[in-house]
């Protein structure tokens, strides 16, 4: 698998440079998000606001309604948590476009619950006018500005950095309110997004070797949430619908799926993969996915309590997360 | 003298020289605003009272001298609700029509305190703005004119009435329209209760760090907010030398003078955002209100026997001007 070291950074610089309105708005975080890049490249469109998120919500806002299109970089807890007030009255009452580019979803990072964004993706979810965009791989990464750039109104992306594998061939980027179609099946359905899609990918093989029919589909886009696909997998999976997601349990995807299916009358069950309402701690990626139940072990688990057996999958049946490369572009302990 | 010395002193403006005509006219239009909000609040049994009487000078300096304001292009009887802003309602409207059209010599005015909305639409009716019976339609289901204003408010741009955020807001206009090389200002009213929000400081600090000297901010420092008199809620004094620590250029003035509030907007830009705090008395041209001291941020009338006494302040005790509007 290709492991492409810092795709946002670069693809800011590519994507902005005859975009003479793209303007960059950061908060002290600026090599953190990859932002460093656009600054050298364009000095006159870069805005360093300090450490005062409030406040730099509000310049978006007025850079904004002037015809400038801000994007905002910093970590997504401190989009999402410390101006909400800013975020929800300056700029999405507004439906101004303004671009929130959150950074260190979930467990991403190991700087504990002030840094992890385990909450976000709730809390611009019950926001009007609020557009919500998840990369879960670098070709989502390099085609997600172009995505947010089409919509008319306030976009959240929760954005990946570092070393991000590429999961999708290049040539199919991001579209908007369009899952993909990871794999057909019609035992279970399994809907996945951000870094858990991998994880995912990484059990689904082990999952068909042992006869079960899985549909699994990749969500870039939780809001607007109306694919007709995701009402076709909960309504088609005989036994069940697992939700797999780099978030609580409580506010993201698996309750986005459950609003679907209520509303929809799909009887089937539902089991939400994530956080389950408890904030995480600092520690490796790996540890916490496989301590909070976010990775491909707790998903075939979740699939044999839908089926009502043990599926005695071996846990080498379940090829491991590849090792970061020697590279390593960015430490993930370099906050 | 030589002549050209002679001619040189003449050609340089003074505050009280021949133009001041602004100045009765501005002191006009703020105490017919005070009469028009008491009056409102007289009938209406409640209202943002003492906002009038202490912003009433500062909104009609902005409005008579300090902004360069192209007509209104908003209709003189103000149109409904069109909804709240969002991708599929191409109705929606800012109330920045009423202070004119865009343009990049013209000012803009971002109006941060909309609890102080009635004493803005009171305002833009003395300067014929709005249609006199405007205020008819205050805080009635389906109005524009709403209680708090929003950005769909006459005279109103932003949606600020969470406080604090407008002066950011503003500061975002004030760097695009940098940006942009526009010559035009953006004229920010504030509260002093703002000052207390940390957005607000964090804001003076970008502000001054990017030299936005487009932006001017005029505080009406009446010293009160919601629990009563500031100083019992809150310490932000001093609030100058704050101000200056922060980078802006400040000026202190007598915020119920026209001429000396209207005197920092005409000095040249020097690099840093500029404040005026207004220093003003929340009871000023009606003094029945001090009685009600120190709770002054909503004046409710309970009572027929209070009713009756700010009736009759309406005829003696508050200044009397013409009814209609001074345009």
């Amino acid at each position: 698998m290709e492991i492409v070291s810092r795709p946002h950074g670069r693809n800011l610089v590519r994507w902005a440079r005859d975009r003479e309105r793209v303007v960059v708005l950061s908060a002290d975080l600026t090599s953190s998000c990859e932002a460093d890049e656009f600054r050298e490249a364009y000095p006159d469109r870069f805005f360093s606001l300090g450490m005062a998120e409030q406040n730099m919500m509000g310049f978006a806002a007025g850079l904004a309604r002037e015809g400038y299109f801000p994007f905002v970089h910093t970590f997504a807890v401190f989009i999402c948590r410390r101006p909400f007030d800013q975020v929800a009255m300056s700029i999405a009452y507004s439906n101004l476009p303004a671009r929130l580019i959150g950074f260190l979803p979930g467990v991403t990072t190991p700087g504990g619950a002030t840094h992890q964004a385990i909450d976000d993706l709730g809390l611009m979810r019950i926001l009007p006018n609020m557009t919500i965009l998840e990369c879960g791989d670098a070709t989502e990464v390099e085609s997600v500005l172009d995505v947010a750039q089409s919509v008319n109104g306030p976009v959240y992306v929760r954005m990946l950095r570092g070393d991000v594998p590429r999961l999708f061939p290049s040539s199919e980027p991001m579209r908007l309110n369009a899952c993909r179609e990871l794999g057909d099946g019609d035992d279970v359905a399994i809907v996945s997004s951000g870094i858990c899609t991998e994880e995912a990918m990484r059990a689904v093989p082990a999952l068909r070797a042992r006869g079960v029919s899985v549909r699994h589909l990749h969500v870039s886009t939780h809001k607007p949430f109306d694919d007709p696909a995701i009402l076709d997998a909960v309504t088609t999976a005989r036994r069940g619908v697992i939700t797999l997601e780099n978030h609580t349990i409580i506010g993201g995807l698996g309750s986005a799926v459950a609003e679907r299916m209520a509303e929809s009358g799909a009887g089937a069950r539902l089991i939400r993969l994530g956080l389950r309402d408890t904030f995480a701690h600092g520690a490796s990626r790996p540890y916490l996915m496989r301590k909070y139940g976010l990775d491909a072990v707790a998903l075939v688990g979740a699939v044999e309590d839908l089926i009502g057996d043990r599926l005695g999958i071996a846990a080498d049946a379940i090829p491991a997360a590849p090792p970061p490369p020697l590279s390593h572009a960015v430490k993930v302990e370099d906050l | 003298m030589t002549e050209s010395i002679r001619q040189a002193i003449a050609m340089v403006p003074t505050e009280t020289g021949t133009d001041t005509a602004w100045i009765a006219r501005a002191c006009r239009i703020a105490s017919s605003v005070r009469r028009r909000v008491l009056e409102h609040t007289v009938k209406h049994n409640g209202g943002y009272l003492s906002q009038a009487c202490s912003a009433a000078e500062i909104l009609a300096t902005l409005y008579a001298r300090v902004m360069r304001l192209g007509p209104s292009a908003g209709p003189l009887a103000p149109l409904p609700f069109p909804g709240v802003p969002s991708a599929c309602n191409p109705c929606a409207f800012t109330g920045a029509a009423y202070n004119g059209p865009r343009a990049p010599h013209l000012d803009r005015f971002i109006f941060s305190p909309v609890h102080y909305a009635l004493v803005l639409y009171s305002v833009l009716i003395e300067i014929g703005r709005l249609a006199p019976d405007a205020l008819d339609r205050f805080n009635t289901d389906g109005s524009t004119l709403e209680l708090i204003g929003a950005e769909h408010s006459p005279g109103h741009e932003v949606t600020a009435g969470s406080l604090g955020q407008a002066i950011s807001q503003a500061a975002g206009i004030a760097l695009a329209r940098r940006l942009r090389g526009d010559t035009g200002r953006v004229w920010v009213f504030m509260s002093d209760g703002e000052f207390e929000e940390g957005q607000t400081w964090e804001a003076f600090a970008a502000a001054a760090y990017h030299r936005l000297d487009g932006l001017g901010v005029y505080v009406d420092a009446n010293g009160q907010q919601c629990d009563g008199r500031m100083d019992t809620v809150m310490n932000i004094e001093p609030l100058k030398a704050r101000l200056e620590a922060f980078g802006a250029e400040v000026h202190e003035v007598d915020g119920h003078d026209p001429a000396a509030l209207a005197e920092p907007a005409e000095r040249d830009r020097r690099g840093k955002p500029i404040v005026v705090i207004a220093r003003t008395d929340p009871c000023r041209g009606i003094d029945l209100l001090r009685r009600r001291a120190p709770r002054l941020h909503y004046v409710r009338l309970k009572s027929d026997e209070e009713r009756g006494a700010f009736r009759d302040a309406l005829g003696g005790g508050a200044e009397r001007e013409t009814g209609h509007g001074d345009r």
